[in-house]
């Protein structure tokens, strides 16, 4: 087992590597730091002074890959590439527009970010699990086809949609809990209760008719039938042999998302005024601010490999069958 | 009327080039029995047909948004004709008034007044605060209270039209198919009833709405008085865009590494699976967002490049579809790479590498239109996601250009309208609903053509 989990470990070095390659060449070979200055200092202001002043204050100023000048080690720590991406190994992300470390504000955003996210993954994944197999135990029923007919309509509407629909109803025309905004400690929960329904709500059409897909082809197994022929009642059937044997396709597909939940999710922190990491990249984006850019594509795709390595260990441990070669 | 001069935009170039791709795709299937069965059963399919009639008519509106040209100033005689820095499509030079026809700000639907308040100097009153007359939307009444009258009046003449136009039409197909009772029934190979169902539905919506929008703003104005109608019908055409043209971009990426991979293995199969390990590994928003941030960097630093404004969004659309295309392209990918696996070790592929077929003349041959029913599938289910996917990244600002009519742009002007007194509720609904329309029609085809193609799925 442990072979195992180190094995997938280090195969996860190259694809970082390669992440790492792909976004210093998006940030830095495509467009050069003289392009993004012009940018960042607006029309109007930029002379080269300004722009060399703007590189030296980020350290843009430095060749890309190889620097002659230093001599020695320094040729190749002292450039863009070690100083800007290189560093991001050891959680080195460098500073933000605004000067502020952007490894710290990593760490402080977290905790809101995750604060919305995990309840709305937790909650989301009992409801939409319920909802399928419910559609499953009435299946080929009249009651199975509007299900599955309203899944198509929840999923077709947008998540914008949901989100503003959902303040406008429940915070502005109820006044049941605030539009938005963010508390600390235990008092966050009144801000925390209507985003967390909304994203709930907006997965539900999409996860229920994936989920209840799942289970129709465990249905027609060999093994449920010989529960049935064994005599066992319909709901011990569901709950013992169905639900668990249905519940591997489904934890492949959900323990991946599960480090990812930290990322917090885009829209609903910035419609809801939560202060993670979410609105933080929604903030960077809206202002330019490539550094914040550069650091969150490096960090999701860091918790997307660690997903990817829960979801094998995780398969491992569910499922019997699956041996670690 | 002067002359005007043909524009032929980037995205145009695609968008006829998808419509002939289509057209010759229809001719090789009508030629192969297999794929003609398949889409026989998407044909016979009640709620496939009826979603499919509904993509028709916004498809028929991409298209005839899809001609550009640039009208010709009025100048002198003899000079060299200069040309309106304005692009217009053959939909605006239909829909003339609703383009053109601009209030001053908000104003409902079908309302008669302005949203705001104005001052007025009434002689011998003074000074009063009151809601002026629009100068376009009822503008042909004298009394806005004869509103609600002319409204019906005018919404029953084009309905009775149109419900004679339908009924022409079914009975032309009544009489082709064996009778009312056949196709009313569903007696026919084709859905005729599903077709004839919604295409009442769509005439009898649509007729009598065009017919008031002459008059009227039937879906109301937004902020700076555009008809929201007007905005609704240019976004379907972005929207048609990015869900088709983004497949498009990624499909031959995806077959050719896809069965490369899975064809050939060893080194190949290694290097192909780790591109697409990578590209997957960031998070698909982030990915988009530092793309859209580096063109626009690339887009801004070279203004030389673009002769008009319309080019420019036009550019920005395209290099929007091609990100989204190389961020979407991975899953697809690994599909395809799976089934050519399974799919070399059959005996018809063993039995042509035996005859020494060379292996791209086996790929060309027996792999590819064995795999084509996967593709298809790919095609229509990506196309809803992609059209809710502009929304979103057109409200985080690394959507389309903000000056290009979207779903996605249009939901993000409106946003705030909520919060107002009273609220002003019609351009977000109307772009929601009709987002859900499309999206919903798409995602019930895709279901008919994947039951079609692929019935274990179902």
């Amino acid at each position: 087992m442990l072979a195992y989990i180190l094995r997938r470990l280090l195969y996860a070095i190259p694809i970082l590597i390669g992440v790492n390659l792909i976004t210093f060449a998006l940030f830095f070979i495509v467009n050069t730091p003289d392009d993004m200055a012009r940018m960042q200092l607006g029309i109007k202001r930029v002379t080269p002074e300004a722009i060399e002043k703007w590189k030296a204050e980020r350290g843009y100023d430095k060749p890309l890959f190889v620097n002659a000048a230093a001599g020695g080690l320094g040729s190749v720590t002292d450039t863009i590439f070690f100083e800007k991406s290189a560093r991001m190994f050891v959680g080195d992300f460098g500073r933000a527009e605004d000067g502020r470390d952007i490894a710290r504000e990593i760490g402080t955003r977290m905790g809101p970010s995750l604060a919305i996210a995990l309840p709305t993954f937790i909650l989301g994944l009992f409801v939409t699990v319920s909802l399928a197999l419910t559609l499953a135990f009435f299946r080929a029923t009249a009651f199975d086809l509007w299900g599955v007919v309203l899944c198509v309509a929840m999923m077709s509407i947008s998540g914008l949609f949901y989100i503003i629909g959902g303040q406008y109803l429940i915070a502005k025309m109820w006044r049941l809990v605030p539009i938005s905004g963010f508390g600390d400690g235990l008092d966050a929960w009144r801000f925390l209760i209507l985003p967390v329904v909304i994203g709930v709500i907006s997965g539900i059409g999409s996860s229920t008719r994936w989920y209840r897909t799942i289970f129709l082809e465990e249905v027609s197994k060999d093994y449920v039938r010989t529960a049935r022929a064994k005599g066992l009642p319909e709901t011990v059937v569901f709950f013992r042999h169905i639900l668990r044997n249905a519940l591997i396709p489904i934890l492949t597909g959900v323990v991946v998302v599960i480090p990812l939940l930290f990322m917090g999710s885009l829209l609903t922190e910035s419609f809801f005024g939560i202060p993670g990491l979410g609105s933080y990249t929604i903030d960077a984006i809206q202002a330019q601010d490539f550094a914040v850019v550069r650091s969150m594509v490096f960090i999701g795709s860091v918790l997307y490999i660690v997903g990817l390595i829960l979801t094998d260990i995780s398969y491992t441990l569910v499922d019997p069958r699956i041996r670690f070669s | 009327m002067s002359g005007f001069q043909i524009v032929v935009l980037w995205s145009d170039v695609l968008v006829w080039l998808l419509l002939a791709a289509g057209i010759g795709l229809a001719v090789l299937i009508a030629r192969n029995p297999p794929l003609l069965a398949a889409w026989r059963r998407v044909g016979s399919n009640r709620i496939g047909m009826a979603s499919a009639t509904i993509l028709l008519a916004f498809i028929a509106v991409g298209l005839l948004d899809s001609l550009h040209y640039r009208v010709a100033l009025d100048g002198k005689p003899g000079e060299k004709t200069q040309y309106a820095i304005e692009v217009l499509s053959a939909l605006d030079a239909l829909v003339g008034p609703l383009r053109t026809e601009n209030e001053k700000t908000y104003s409902a639907p079908f309302a008669s007044q302005l949203y705001a308040k104005e001052t007025f100097d009434r002689p011998g009153v003074g000074t009063v605060r009151e809601f002026p007359r629009l100068k376009y939307g009822a503008s042909h009444l004298q009394d806005p209270a004869a509103l609600t009258g002319d409204v019906a009046v005018t919404a029953l003449r084009a309905g009775g039209l149109a419900l004679f136009g339908w009924l022409l039409l079914a009975s032309v197909v009544a009489l082709r198919c064996g009778g009312w009772r056949a196709v009313w029934r569903g007696d026919t190979a084709f859905a005729w009833n599903a077709v004839l169902a919604t295409l009442a539905l769509i005439v009898l919506t649509l007729v009598p709405l065009f017919a008031l929008a002459g008059d009227y703003h039937v879906f109301g104005t937004d902020k700076v008085g555009q008809d929201v109608l007007y905005q609704i019908l240019k976004s379907v055409r972005t929207a048609l865009i990015i869900g088709l043209v983004t497949t498009l971009v990624m499909l031959p990426v995806a077959v050719l590494l896809g069965i490369v991979a899975g064809y050939f293995r060893g080194w190949v199969d290694d290097l192909i699976q780790y591109l697409y390990t990578v590209l997957n590994s960031i998070p698909g928003v982030l990915l988009i967002a530092a793309a859209v941030l580096m063109m626009q960097v690339v887009i801004d630093s070279h203004p030389e490049w673009f002769a008009t404004a319309a080019e420019r969004a036009d550019l920005r659309l395209l290099a929007l579809c091609f990100i989204l295309g190389i961020t979407s392209w991975t899953g697809l990918c690994r599909l395809l790479r799976g089934e050519t696996l399974k799919l070399r070790e059959l005996e018809y592929i063993q039995a042509a590498q035996a005859f020494g077929v060379s292996s791209w003349r086996i790929i060309l041959r027996h792999i590819l239109p064995n795999l084509m029913h996967i593709v298809i599938i790919a095609l229509v289910m990506d196309f809803s996601g992609l059209v809710l996917a502009e929304a979103v990244l057109s409200y985080v600002g690394i959507g389309v250009d903000p000056t290009m009519t979207s779903f996605g742009t249009m939901i993000n002007n409106a946003r705030m309208e909520l919060g107002r007194e009273p609220v002003v509720w019609w351009s977000l609904t109307a772009a929601f609903a009709a987002m859900f329309i499309l999206v919903l029609a798409a995602n019930l085809f895709a279901d008919a053509v994947r039951d079609a193609f692929d019935p274990r799925a179902a």
